[in-house]
């Protein structure tokens, strides 16, 4: 082993973690009652064991204090109307918002805070000042539904680019997840037009989940500093490259960045609003394809959500299928980025050899799933179609092969002195600013934050395999380099492992119960770029009524645009390709 | 650190080239691989009724019931709304739907990407497929043809921008891997340019959302003429899954002139190669060069008028 080698060991830990002592409900319902000076009464667990707190609205901020002093981190915040079904033993309104904000308590249960928002005041107090995570949730929730955060720092619109021209909200009729086939009839050319009925929506009822509330937001206005040598730099939303859509301004002296302004939400399709009304095979394709390089993470949150709602077990081959099918998903997305971080610096080398490793991992899933992407696998109640025999077939040893290529590339790259130096002290997240802000992922354990999904919170299969941790905490570009490098190694072992000895017996067992009609799940996944989120809340009738995808990109981004200032220009598709985030992901 | 400057120039000495032929050999499918579903006239049951298990089972409205004068009532796969997901396969009661490995689809016209259900003798079961695989074979042979056509016609470069007009990322990631070593598009004398004004041709994924509609636009404003324009994907051709969604657009083609369309969800690399070199075809015989253009570059004689010729 070469000193480069042994340099490379001491940054990256790979270890294997055991979660530490749980925390009960009844603590956390003691820790909120200290704080809020009266009781919380002990409601029933969610379907997905997660505990509701309604709360009045006044006491929000107050009821997070008392979660973060149990060190529990941010979620997802979403917005919903409660019209209708009477939820928990929150007070029944008539057609108001309600708002939820979702914490983590480490080795304790998920703890969904919600408030009720009267129909004519839906404001609350912005809990960004608390909780920095959830400043783009906020800003999310007020452009599509409605609710007013008081006292959130950046009051601009995120993701309806026209809002306060042309709100989302009042131009799509809010009945829209009951069009009917009549409307579809009135074909209207206008892209503002409702939605005609999906095909596989047979006659929802759901009532509407968003208020036609306009928000009222000023129009947005790029924030740029000032001064002597101070330019700006606009880059996008068309970029020149494959890339996604986004717009980034820089303000810069000289070749050094000072802040970073990053709009995107350019691809927002509005999956979410899509698929109210929907039964929950009918929206799984939408949700598969809000990103095209996550559908197994993001396919895996949602039909565990319906899974829980429905209280179906899926049978032992689909839970180990998931696992396989996840941890293929993990290795060309951290083999692909591997090499597009190669691309940054312009190191040939280590793009077109990890390129081509890339293309053989996506040639095993097509002939594993048929897909290149791995769609249209998994689905709720298992898996939708069977995993091919002949791609089982070595694929362990394949896999390790590719492992093999990778690793040697790899140990090409670090021994560049020409690329090390690029990559050593570039775009750093230190440990304290990747816990305010709620990091995930690969940028969290570059940056020594612990948090992995299928270690904290294990579901399927990986409740019967160990998954080894991977972290550093150097939190630069290197150490999300090298994270990713080990993390590719430890996935190939899973898939190794896992490829001949995946369950024999049936791939999917039909839904169970119908859930009542307001009853919310709640399940994460953890892709490659770290953990997804998927809030359901249950329509009449087994359909969606509501449903919030918080994608892990959604959370990395804002971090992304704070680690940029104080690099330089040139430096800033390095940085982005070290968190390898999506907009598609982001954006929905 | 010279010794590891020798490693890498002596690394690739030792593998064989792995790029592919593509068009001159067909593409790398595997025996999963997901292609364009086939409806079997005589197996279906001929309701070809919107009430149709098929029809209803479709998340994106690919099958289109049969016209009333229709002879056979079996339905019809609109290859541009197809996302290959087999949802209508294990929906068709009398297993008259199948998979197939067909996966390079590009057409110039619409309505062309509408397959009519194939004429299979009823003699002989779908699943003992020996028909099937005749038809597969005569579409072999069609996608052969139109390749030496297309490649008699490519003696010249064809500089591609890429728009992303509001897609899930599957077929820019598919368009990236274009460049890989594997497919790598530029042994064929096409290459990604970074600004518009240097392109001849407008590759557009997604469903252009609200958002992006200005900045589309002006993208494809930018561009010299002639321009071509082609549209990769479910999402840009008709919408995909998001079609209806008060957010988006029903794909590029409610934009922008399209002139190849290339279906898949996404796509394969081999597909869009496809496209890519339709277009190619297309620029040969003046069919994309617009109005506007003036005569010099409208070559009919000698395809000649490419943006910048080859060496």
């Amino acid at each position: 082993m070469s000193e480069h080698d042994a340099a490379a060991e001491v940054l990256v830990a790979v270890t294997l973690r055991e979660p530490g002592e749980p925390v009960s409900a009844t603590a956390i319902r003691e820790a909120l009652a200290l704080h809020l000076d009266h009781s919380v009464s002990p409601t029933a667990p969610g379907a997905s064991g997660d505990l509701l707190v309604p709360v009045m609205r006044e006491e929000l901020t107050a009821a997070i204090e008392a979660l973060l002093e149990l060190d529990a981190t941010h979620v997802m915040l979403t917005a919903f109307c409660l019209a209708g079904p009477r939820v928990g033993r929150s007070p029944r309104v008539q057609a108001g918002l309600a708002v939820e904000e979702v914490m983590a308590v480490p080795n304790g249960p998920l703890v969904r805070l919600r408030i009720v928002l009267p129909a004519d005041d839906p404001s609350y107090q912005s809990i960004t000042p608390l909780v920095p995570a959830a400043q783009w949730d906020e800003r999310e929730a007020r452009d599509l539904h409605g609710v007013t955060p008081v006292g959130h720092p950046d009051p601009r619109p995120l993701v309806i680019h026209d809002a306060g021209t042309t709100p989302a909200s009042a131009a799509a009729p809010a009945s829209s997840s009951a069009a009917t086939p009549a409307s579809a009839d009135a074909a209207v050319p206008s892209p503002y037009a409702p939605p005609p009925a999906a095909p596989a929506a047979p006659e929802p009822t759901v009532p509407p989940t968003t208020a036609p509330t306009v928000p009222d937001v000023a129009p947005y206005r790029a924030f740029v500093a000032h001064g002597d040598g101070v330019y700006q730099l606009p880059v996008g939303p068309i970029h020149a490259g494959v890339i996604e859509p986004g717009h980034f301004r820089f303000s810069a002296v000289g070749e050094s960045v000072l802040y970073l302004d990053a709009r995107l939400f350019y691809a927002h399709r509005g999956i979410e609003r899509m698929v109210e009304g929907r039964p929950f095979a009918g929206a799984l394709p939408v949700i598969e394809r809000a990103c095209g390089v996550c559908t197994v993470t993001h396919a895996t949150a949602y039909s565990r959500a319906v899974e829980e709602l429905t209280g179906t077990v899926p049978p032992a081959r689909a839970q180990m299928g998931r696992v396989l099918l996840a941890e293929m998903e993990r290795l060309y997305n951290h083999v692909g980025d591997l090499g597009n971080i190669c691309a940054g610096v312009g190191f040939n080398y280590g793009i077109s050899r990890l390129g081509f490793q890339k293309e053989r991992l996506l040639r095993l899933n097509e002939r594993l799933t048929g897909h290149r992407y791995l769609m249209g696998v998994v689905a709720p109640g298992g898996l939708r179609l069977e995993l091919d025999e002949r791609g089982l077939v070595g694929l362990g040893s394949l896999v390790t092969d590719i492992e093999h290529e990778v690793r040697a590339t790899v140990r090409h790259i670090v021994r560049s002195e020409g690329v090390m130096n690029r990559l050593h002290t570039t775009g750093i997240l230190t440990n304290a600013e990747a816990r305010r802000l709620g990091a995930l992922g690969v940028a969290a354990r570059a940056s020594g934050q612990a948090c992995d999904l299928r270690i904290d919170r294990p579901t399927d299969g990986y409740r019967e395999i160990q998954v080894a941790s991977v972290g550093a905490s150097s939190g630069d570009v290197a150490a999300r380099f090298h994270v990713r490098a080990q993390e590719v190694g430890v996935s190939a072992a899973i898939v190794a492992d896992l490829a001949g000895r995946i369950p024999d017996g049936e791939i999917s067992v039909p839904l169970g119960r119908e859930p009542r009609s307001g009853e919310v799940a709640l399940a994460g996944a953890e892709g490659p770029r770290g953990a997804s989120w998927i809030w359901l809340m249950a329509g009449p009738k087994g359909t969606v009524a509501r449903l919030h995808l918080r994608s892990a990109s959604f959370a990395n981004w804002p971090i992304v645009a704070a680690v940029v200032p104080g690099n330089i220009v040139p430096d800033f598709p390095l940085i982005n390709k070290s968190f390898e985030l999506c907009y598609a992901c982001t954006d929905r | 650190m010279p010794m590891d400057a020798v490693r890498r120039l002596v690394t690739p000495l030792r593998n064989s080239p792995v790029t592919s032929h593509y068009p001159e050999s067909g593409p790398l499918l595997q025996f999963a691989t997901r292609g364009l579903p086939m409806v079997d006239q005589h197996r279906c049951n001929g309701e070809g009724s919107p009430a149709s298990a098929c029809i209803r089972s479709c998340p994106t409205g690919a099958i289109l019931a049969a016209p009333p004068d229709a002879a056979s009532k079996a339905p019809s796969i609109d290859a541009g709304r197809c996302i290959f997901c087999a949802e209508c396969v294990s929906a068709c009661p009398s297993s008259a739907i199948a998979m197939t490995w067909r996966s390079e689809l590009s057409r110039t016209d619409r309505a062309q990407l509408v397959e009519r259900p194939v004429e299979i003798d009823p003699g002989i079961s779908a699943s003992e497929g020996s028909n099937i695989a005749d038809h597969l074979a005569t579409t072999r042979a069609d996608d052969e043809r139109t390749r030496t056509q297309i490649i008699g016609r490519l003696g010249r470069s064809l500089h591609v921008r890429h728009l992303d007009a509001g897609s899930c990322n599957g077929c820019d990631w598919e368009i990236a891997a274009l460049l890989n070593p594997y497919h790598d598009v530029q042994r064929l004398g096409i290459d990604f340019v970074a600004s518009p004004r240097h392109a001849d041709l407008l590759l557009v994924t997604g469903v252009m959302t609200r958002n992006l509609e200005e900045a589309a636009n002006r993208t494809y404003q930018a561009m010299p003429e002639p321009r071509l324009v082609v549209a990769v994907g479910a999402c840009a051709i008709g919408g995909g899954v998001f079609a209806g969604s008060p957010q988006t657009g029903d794909g590029a083609t409610s934009r922008l002139p399209v002139d190849v369309f290339v279906p898949g969800c996404p796509p394969r690399p081999e597909a869009i190669i496809q496209g890519l070199l339709m277009a190619v075809h297309l620029r040969g015989s003046g069919i994309g060069d617009a109005a506007g253009s003036g005569g010099a570059n409208a070559g009919s004689e000698a395809p000649a008028g490419p943006a910048k010729a080859p060496q």
